[in-house]
């Protein structure tokens, strides 16, 4: 028996956990599992309570010690890569890059497994330009609850595969994943940096009106904790991977990321408060040039900075700490502002606050993207009266049209899953179709009402 | 299933007309909790003294099962009861007691064949019912209402004494069994509490309310205290105390 959490460090339960790739094992354990289900786990990245089981079995699914080494094939013609789901981006990318291709799709940290990236249907910096992560998977092999290994893509059993992107590995376990990667000419990345002196500014620079479209990977820091005019202040980063003159190098597709220091694990509960967060704020604002500046950065830099510190979750104590993000339409940045000024006012910081403009949604039920301002606040968890806090945001974003995102989430309400996605009952009988008995719990599930609980015990 | 912001869905008050257990639910139920369960002897009584607390949370799903604490033999069923009700406990607050303070056991001994029942052996059969549903949950966190009477057994009301002593060693042990399994215990230790078990009763030094003793178990319950004393500095006149030779101990005007 084991303790687990998410990322977050918060809500920890027990559960039996079983590591391994191998097929026939995975398919005994789901097989003897009690009552209370399975549920798979990669790297134990998403934030809050989707890999973890009370009670019951967590199949972990990871290959970073796998002696027989890394189960990934590419094409090098095609940038076709064949991957097992226990594979991490962080793998895949080492394998690739030197040959010229990159992951359609990277969130901020390349420690997830092809498995969860499916499952959560991860998006990055370049949804309104590649969409998310589900949209470039060819094909994928799922383990049923009974079983049986199925084959889905978007054009074999299109209902099942769009329930299994973004269905939080409730329909299924992913064995293996046909991706198609994107192709690039040097492993650097030409980034536009520039500084916007409040909200609106921020909204206007990142509007589809403007010129954001023509960039394939767009986001901007902002800065809650400024007041006043200076409200809602960011500093907006855009770019493309370089071409091997823009890239100045000898040897353009070298990639070598390195994890430099780990967080220690006595880090006290409230070092991250207002103070320390304004401070640094403050910093990083003026750090940024004043002035549109062009400059070349590495893929770990751009893509994975918060990569650089191994184990940065415990950078929040023991409390842990929970990461809010949720869209609302694109006309609705009033809603932003309401839900940036809510956190200000309560005093609540938060070190890590990034807003993204979104594409359009794709075929998955329980997709989170969708056209839209998405805003990602990191928020320590040991705060008074945060419930209550969080509660009347969630009514905001919800009552705008918007919705939470489920690998991330912490604490929102079954209904608020309900309003947020609208094609949730389809997904929930689809769901039911591919796991009759209700197999497949965890946590999340058990809290959202995923899974009818009266099925199986 | 519990939150990431330390909230509890499904919560269980037994013995749901105390006015401990009653203000330890103002503390716990906010966004988040879904389902409630009251507990009692009396399910009028129970219903009437939540009225504001089901007032102020509309959408919580509130549930009454009738019980008997001084009927140990029950609880099993009891526990069952309730988790048929809402599935999986994710806190249960032990709040039975019975004080009878001023009874005169000399004459009718008998009469503490109560007090045992539902202060110690129920809640000894309600311990390990709610545990052995917990440890297969894989989490899950109990709150009994110990009392510093436990502490050192005076005269007065050595009945009441010794059970709270009982059972405050039990919940410990049970909780080192627990170790690892993800459920917990926590004791709660208060001392003199004015409420309707107390009234007429003379008030006592560092004396507290319900409210006090609630606001320190909502601080309590999401971490991993073991223990804890309202108020505070309770615990430190108990080393001294519990520590007393016979001779001093038996001269101090409590």
């Amino acid at each position: 028996m084991q303790r687990l959490s998410g990322w977050g460090r918060t809500a920890w339960t027990v559960a039996d956990v079983i590591s391994t790739t191998d097929v026939d094992t995975i398919r005994s354990t789901v097989a003897h599992a009690n009552n209370r289900g399975v549920i798979a786990r990669g790297l134990g990245r998403s934030y809050g309570a989707a890999a973890q089981n009370a009670g019951g079995t967590v199949v972990e699914l990871t290959s970073e010690h796998d002696p027989m080494g890394i189960d990934a094939v590419l094409d090098p013609t095609t940038g076709v890569l064949d991957v097992a789901s226990s594979v991490s981006l962080d793998s895949i990318l080492r394998l690739c890059v030197p040959r010229g291709w990159f992951v359609p799709v990277t969130p901020g940290t390349r420690f997830v497994t092809v498995g969860g990236a499916i499952a959560s249907d991860v998006h990055g910096k370049n949804h309104h330009f590649d969409g998310s992560f589900g949209q470039h998977v060819l094909s994928m092999t799922v383990m049923l609850a009974s079983g049986e290994i199925v084959s889905l893509s978007p054009s074999e059993n299109p209902v099942w595969f769009w329930a299994t992107v973004g269905g939080m590995g409730l329909t299924g376990i992913v064995l293996r994943a046909s991706i198609q990667m994107l192709q690039i000419e040097s492993s650097k990345v030409r980034v536009e940096t520039e500084r916007l002196a409040n909200f609106d500014a921020v909204c206007d620079a990142m509007s589809g009106d403007g010129d954001d479209d023509k960039y394939r990977y767009s986001v901007c820091w902002v800065d809650l904790l400024a007041t006043g005019s200076a409200m809602g202040r960011g500093v907006l980063t855009r770019g493309d991977h370089a071409t091997v003159a823009e890239s100045e190098s000898d040897d353009p597709l070298h990639y070598d990321p390195r994890l430099r220091v780990s967080a220690p694990g006595w880090m006290p509960n409230g070092l991250l408060n207002k103070w320390s967060i304004k401070a640094f704020n403050e910093t990083w604002y003026r750090k940024a040039p004043a002035k549109r500046h062009i400059g070349i950065e590495s893929i770990p830099a751009f893509f994975h900075p918060l990569d650089g510190v191994n184990k940065w979750n415990r950078l929040y104590g023991s409390q842990g700490f929970i990461q809010y993000q949720f869209i609302v339409p694109l006309d609705r940045t009033d809603v932003l502002r309401k839900v940036i000024e809510t956190f200000s006012a309560a005093g609540v910081a938060s070190f890590l606050a990034v807003l993204k403009r979104m594409g359009p949604q794709n075929l998955a039920p329980l997709s989170f993207p969708t056209e839209g301002w998405t805003l990602t606040l990191d928020i320590a968890a040991g705060i008074k009266g945060l419930a209550e806090l969080l509660a009347s945001v969630d009514a905001m974003v919800l009552d705008a049209g918007g919705r939470h995102y489920l690998a991330k989430d912490s604490h929102v309400s079954p209904s608020a899953v309900r309003r947020g996605y609208p094609r949730f009952e389809e997904w929930m009988s689809t769901r039911d179709a591919m796991d009759p008995d209700g197999i497949w719990r965890s946590d999340l599930a058990r809290r959202l009402g995923l899974v009818d609980l009266r099925r199986n015990s | 299933m519990k939150n990431g912001v330390g909230v509890a869905q499904n919560v269980v008050l037994f013995g749901g007309t105390s006015e401990i257990g009653q203000a330890i639910l103002h503390k716990v139920v906010k966004p988040g909790v879904s389902r409630l369960v009251l507990v009692s002897r009396d399910i009028d009584a129970a219903n009437r003294v939540s009225q504001d607390l089901v007032g102020s949370h509309p959408d919580l799903d509130v549930h009454h099962v009738r019980y008997d604490a001084s009927d140990a033999a029950s609880m099993e069923h009891v526990v069952a009861e309730v988790a048929d009700a809402i599935g999986d406990i994710d806190i249960a607050i032990i709040a039975q007691g019975l004080l009878n303070e001023g009874q005169d056991y000399y004459n009718t001994p008998s009469h503490l064949v109560d007090v045992v029942n539902v202060n110690l052996t129920g809640a000894m059969v309600l311990l390990y019912s709610l545990s052995s549903r917990m440890r297969s949950q894989g989490y899950g966190k109990i709150v009994l209402l110990s009392s510093v009477a436990g502490e050192r057994v005076r005269k007065g009301n050595p009945v009441y004494g010794a059970t709270k002593a009982g059972i405050d060693g039990f919940a410990l042990a049970l909780d080192h069994e627990l170790e690892g399994s993800g459920a917990s215990i926590l004791v709660v230790r208060p001392g003199f509490v004015t409420t309707k078990m107390t009234t007429g009763m003379k008030k006592v030094p560092f004396s507290t309310d319900p409210e006090h003793v609630a606001q320190i178990v909502e601080k309590a319950i999401s971490s991993d205290k073991k223990i804890v004393w309202a108020p505070a500095p309770l615990h430190w006149m108990f080393l001294i105390l519990k520590n007393l030779p016979i001779a001093i101990w038996r001269r101090l005007p409590l």
